[in-house]
């Protein structure tokens, strides 16, 4: 295909969708005749370059067009009909186009239907509106002899466009030429319209007219760009002004005139430039790491300034690369318009910041996915009018589109003013397709409900429509603003609308990341993904803790999963345990409406790097994006984001889910204290529960492993034998397969409790109602909804080592020491009173605050107090203030226990007067602590 | 480069003189994968270079050594002992590797160490013996008797294909 119909084809199609979106406008419009002469002129320029590439098809279906806009120019009313009219001619002028590019040759074919239609409806608007422009002629005439400017062709003319601002410095020269050009250009054509409209279909005169604009066509085409509304450029061409013939009417506004303030370069070679800038980039970086080895290196000055210019050019080259996001949205009013006429509603569209900019390269892989948006919020979002008016709503729906910039990210939200998600329907839809359970579904919040929309094969419209509805639903449109690195998120309120928002990286070609270091490699995680950097420390707040070897982190009121790069990529010791351990840098990341952690060795720094491909060897592995030289000259991978979500798994992020919501339920409800109970099944059908927080681990031990010695069972475990304590002596221990046990343990020792099964985990309000005297068993409580007998593991702690509780020099207390214990949990004081007792201490207990007070009123004496924090009626601190101010007890040692012994809260305790503080499940330290404030008391007496 | 002919007319092109001489005569450059000899066509190999600084891919398949920064390009390292199945050598930091094209992207084999430059008659190239191992005989093009030991074409566009259908399956 020669380069000059190449040409016309891109201008063309570019100028019949600036006359699509003018239409519309016009037809909401039709008084303004700005808006009608740039439709009338584009609509011209393509007649008149049809004409000239000898395209009669086009041709006359142009001229019909133009026709009727001409009737309207004059004054005839604009009707609905008539723009819709246009709208189908348009479309097939497209569509011959299409034909056009594919085959070299107009199709055969006749437009006939439309052209007479065209006709029929300018003869009606001339019926309409008396009398034309008998001005015409001497309009024409004058015309005529405009000086038919020299067609210049140093220009590079090819697809996408790049604002003149940012090669001006560079292509000067070329300005003056581009303004005397266009200044001739606007005039002809203005002079030329003028004839247009007021020819009236008198051919001779018109042909006559149209003979000079024939040969100067393809110019005109290149100048009166439609991407004038583009680039508000500084006005620096007074000689385009003054044109004689503009002068009367024909003269678009000053915004339009400025197209010529662009200039064309062919995408590839803008491709080609950002490649060799980022190479620049690297190669900088890289002398930029070696300058830094070397102290007092002469290179600095200079290599310095290369840098900073760099980074300008780079700046500038990703500039020509960024067109405004109005580019993508340029279909929509069109879109929308024809929807609102198939589907019987009133529809307004509203844009708001169309000239936010992003990577042309982004901006075409999302245009798909907001059209796709857009009629979904068209067709199923909004009401009809008669439903609207019905619920008090105004008659027209909205539907809004507005992007910013925010960091190195676009957001773009379409908000519509609609009925909103239906909760009910998607749960129902999730549940018929197995998605998830009735339970799970009664779990989720109203929010994880909505998102479901992304899942695949979860469309909600009742009846698919011709519009949208047809199972290419919002999962694709996901997959899509996902493939290009961004995420989605959608708010709904029923009644109210919809919110979806995207989030999108400005550019694909650098990315700015952060490199850890996991498993003695480095590897580099695209910033956009990650939402915080935590550091877990066994004595910190932050602390990894583990569910049935499952990781996770309490981060602020949530869980939150982790997982060990290491384990992911598979570049695992054999023991996940081990390189878990308590400690750890956890990358908290969020992709799409999953958040995990990532937990790694090492955080280093961030790092803007310049993305590479990966071999077509590796482009199977879905954990990595692609990789990169890092400036040191080290090859490092990129992580993809979603490949690691997605290898997490989406199980987890439902589990997680129900998890962040048990954990927020106790935080909501703090006097229905709930404990993680770990049930199971021990010698008998009865099940039996343990505090999960008192279990280390869970272990399935092969069976053949189990050694028996002196009357004891024992496995090597870790490096040492751990002996194994059956729960009552009705249950056997497997021969065959693995045995399932619990695993208690503190720093120096472990026992396993074994087990037949282990059933489940929950969360319930702890209430041992029955309690037993049988050895071994604290009691029994509902779990369920069922009888549980409550295993006291302090009665098997000592069955395994005598000695358990004497370790580590605690020893038995050699005096009758008297302990209060304060503990509003029955649970607690059941387990600490046998462990204190065992230790040789006198043990009271008190369920409450006042009652310990009470108590000391009366005069019963104690040698020390260890005391709950958080307590029903008085609190821990409250009932240690209290015991401080009376003189009898400001010396007598109390101890603290808290399930969080947070820095924080050490803090308050000492401030309220505690003497110590310890964990609640450290039952050594407790027995430690005792000891060490009692003999402190002894000395100071 | 293996295009098929007639071993006659070969033989007859090498007596009538030394212009087509040229054209009957491969160069390779030969490397050592543990004690075999192997020849690579000169005109597939790029570089030859020591790997250092190799980054490993996790979850790749075991035949790929790692990524590499070769002058600033990435090249994808694969190891030829791993892909004919051989042991790890017991000194692998002084291994050495051979810089190839393949379909517009770099690959470095990994081989134990280079050899030298040799000009071998095509006509001397006789075919795979029938009960090579399978993993061989899919990346070898050949084998040429040479003085005291046999130097097997390695083929490394099949080299890298059956690497890419690996991976496909």
């Amino acid at each position: 295909m020669d380069d000059l119909l190449l040409e016309f084809l891109t201008e063309t199609n570019e100028s019949l969708d600036v006359v699509d979106v003018e239409l519309v406008k016009f037809e909401q419009d039709p008084n303004n005749a700005e808006i009608l002469d740039n439709i009338f002129r584009l609509v011209h320029t393509i007649k008149g370059t049809c004409g000239f590439l000898g395209l009669p098809r086009l041709e006359s279906l142009a001229h019909a067009g133009e026709t009727l806009m001409g009737k309207y120019r004059d004054g005839a009313p604009v009707t609905k009909d008539g723009v819709s009219l246009i709208l189908m001619s348009i479309d097939r002028l497209k569509a011959i186009l299409a034909d056009l590019e594919a085959n070299g040759s107009e199709p055969s074919g006749d437009d006939q239907d439309l052209i007479g239609e065209l006709e029929r409806m300018a003869l009606e608007s001339d019926a309409i509106m008396a009398g034309g422009g008998e001005a015409a002629e001497a309009v024409a005439e004058e015309a005529e002899p405009e000086p038919e400017p020299e067609p210049e062709e140093e220009r590079e003319v090819r697809i996408g466009e790049v604002p003149l601002d940012e090669l001006e410095r560079i292509f000067q020269e070329t300005e003056s030429d581009f303004d005397a050009e266009a200044a001739a250009k606007q005039q002809m054509e203005d002079a030329l319209a003028e004839v247009k409209a007021s020819s009236d279909g008198d051919e001779a005169a018109s042909a006559e007219a149209e003979a000079p604009a024939s040969e100067a066509v393809p110019e005109p085409v290149k100048v009166d760009a439609p991407k004038a509304e583009a680039k508000p450029a500084p006005a620096k061409k007074p000689e385009a002004k003054p044109a004689p013939g503009a002068a009367a009417e024909g003269k678009p506004s000053g915004e339009k005139s400025l197209a010529s303030q662009s200039i064309r370069a062919s995408v590839d070679t803008l491709e080609n430039l950002m490649t060799m800038v980022s190479e620049l980039v690297l190669t900088r970086n890289q002398l930029l790491e070696i300058v830094r080895r070397h102290e007092d290196s002469e290179f600095k000055v200079p290599l310095q300034r290369l840098s900073n210019v760099t980074a300008e050019l780079q700046e500038g080259v990703m500039q020509t690369r960024m067109q405004p996001i109005g580019n993508a949205w340029q279909k929509l009013p069109r879109i929308v318009r024809d929807l609102a006429g198939e589907l019987g509603k009133d529809i307004e569209l509203d844009m708001v910041g169309a000239e936010t900019e992003l990577d042309r390269q982004v901006l075409d892989l999302i245009k798909d996915p907001l059209t796709h948006m857009v009629r979904n919020s068209a067709d199923h979002g909004l009401e009809m009018p008669d439903v609207r008016a019905s619920l008090g709503k105004p008659e027209k729906g909205t539907i809004k589109l507005s992007a910013y910039h925010e960091g190195g990210h676009i957001i773009i939200e379409i908000a519509d003013d609609g009925k909103g998600l239906p909760t009910e329907k998607l749960k129902q839809k999730a549940i018929a397709n197995e998605l998830y359970t009735e339970a799970e579904i009664d779990r989720m919040s109203e929010t994880q409900i909505h998102k479901l929309i992304f899942h695949p094969g979860l469309s909600t419209a009742e009846q698919v429509t011709n519009v949208s509805g047809r199972g290419v639903g919002m999962d694709v449109v996901r997959t899509n603003i996902e493939a290009i690195g961004g995420t989605i998120d959608l708010k709904s309120q029923e009644g109210r609308g919809t919110v979806v928002m995207i989030k999108i990286p400005l550019t694909l070609a650098i990315v700015s990341t952060l490199i850890v270091e996991s498993a003695g490699e480095r590897f580099a995680i695209p910033q956009l993904a990650v939402i915080e950097l935590v550091r877990a420390q066994k004595d910190s707040e932050h602390k990894i803790e583990t569910i049935r070897n499952t990781p996770v982190l309490r981060l602020r009121n949530k869980l939150l999963p982790l997982s060990p790069l290491s384990q992911l990529l598979g570049v695992d010791t054999p023991d996940p345990q081990e390189t878990i351990g308590e400690e750890g840098f956890i990358v908290v990341m969020q992709v799409g409406n999953q958040t995990f952690g990532l937990v790694v060795d090492a955080v280093f720094h961030t790092e803007e790097i310049v993305v590479k491909p990966m071999s077509t060897m590796l482009r199977h592995l879905t954990m990595f994006s692609g990789n990169t030289i890092l400036g040191d000259g080290s090859v490092i991978m990129i992580l993809d984001p979603n490949g690691i979500a997605n290898a997490i798994g989406s199980a987890i992020d439902g589990e997680v889910a129900e998890e962040a919501n048990a954990a927020e339920e106790i935080q909501l409800d703090e006097d229905k204290q709930t404990s993680s109970m770990l049930v199971f099944r021990a010698g008998g059908e009865e099940p039996k529960a343990v505090m999960l927080s008192l279990v280390t681990r869970l272990e399935d031990i092969q069976s053949e492993s189990i050694e028996q010695a002196n009357d004891r069972y024992l496995v090597q475990y870790r490096g040492h034998l751990m002996p194994l304590v059956k729960v009552n002596d009705d249950m056997e221990l497997r021969t065959g397969g693995t045995q399932p046990m619990l695993v208690f343990a503190d720093e120096h020792r472990s026992m396993g409790l074994v087990v037949d099964e282990i059933v489940d985990i929950v969360d319930e309000v702890l209430d041992i109602e029955v309690t037993s005297e049988k050895p071994g068993l604290l009691g029994s409580a509902v779990i369920k909804g069922k009888a549980t007998e409550i295993v006291d593991v302090g009665y098997y702690m000592p069955l395994a080592f005598d000695d358990w509780f004497m370790m580590k020099d605690v020893g038995s207390a050699k005096e009758e020491f008297e302990v209060l214990l304060v503990d509003d949990s029955s649970f607690f004081r059941n387990m600490l009173a046998p462990v204190l007792r065992s230790a040789g201490y006198s043990v009271t207990t008190c369920n409450n605050a006042q009652e310990a007070l009470d108590l000391l009123d009366d005069g019963s004496s104690f040698d020390a107090v260890v005391s709950d924090i958080e307590m029903p009626g008085l609190s821990g601190y409250e009932f240690t203030a209290q015991l401080r101010k009376d003189k009898r007890f400001a010396n007598i040692p109390i101890i603290a226990m808290s399930a969080h012994a947070s820095p924080s809260a050490v803090r308050r305790g000492r401030e309220a007067g505690f003497s110590d503080y310890v964990a609640k499940f450290d039952r050594t330290g407790l027995i430690a602590a005792i000891k060490e404030q009692t003999s402190e008391v002894e000395l100071a007496a | 480069m293996s295009a098929i002919r007639d071993p006659e007319q070969d033989q007859n092109r090498i007596a009538s003189g030394l212009d087509v001489l040229a054209k009957d005569v491969t160069q390779y450059v030969t490397v050592y994968i543990a004690s075999q000899l192997f020849g690579l066509p000169i005109s597939r190999v790029h570089d030859v270079f020591t790997p250092d600084a190799m980054t490993p891919v996790p979850l790749s398949k075991s035949e790929i050594a790692g990524v590499l920064n070769l002058r600033g390009r990435i090249v994808t390292a694969v190891d030829m002992r791993c892909m004919l199945g051989l042991p790890e050598p017991d000194d692998a930091t002084k291994r050495m590797a051979v810089g190839i094209d393949y379909k517009g992207e770099s690959y470095g084999l990994i081989i134990d160490r280079v050899g030298e430059v040799l000009n071998l008659p095509m006509s001397e190239r006789e075919p795979n013996p029938v009960n090579l191992d399978p993993r061989w005989s899919t990346i070898s093009a050949g084998v040429h008797r040479l003085e005291g030991t046999l130097m097997v074409i390695l083929d490394v566009d099949r080299v890298l294909q059956s690497m890419s259908e690996a991976i496909a399956a």
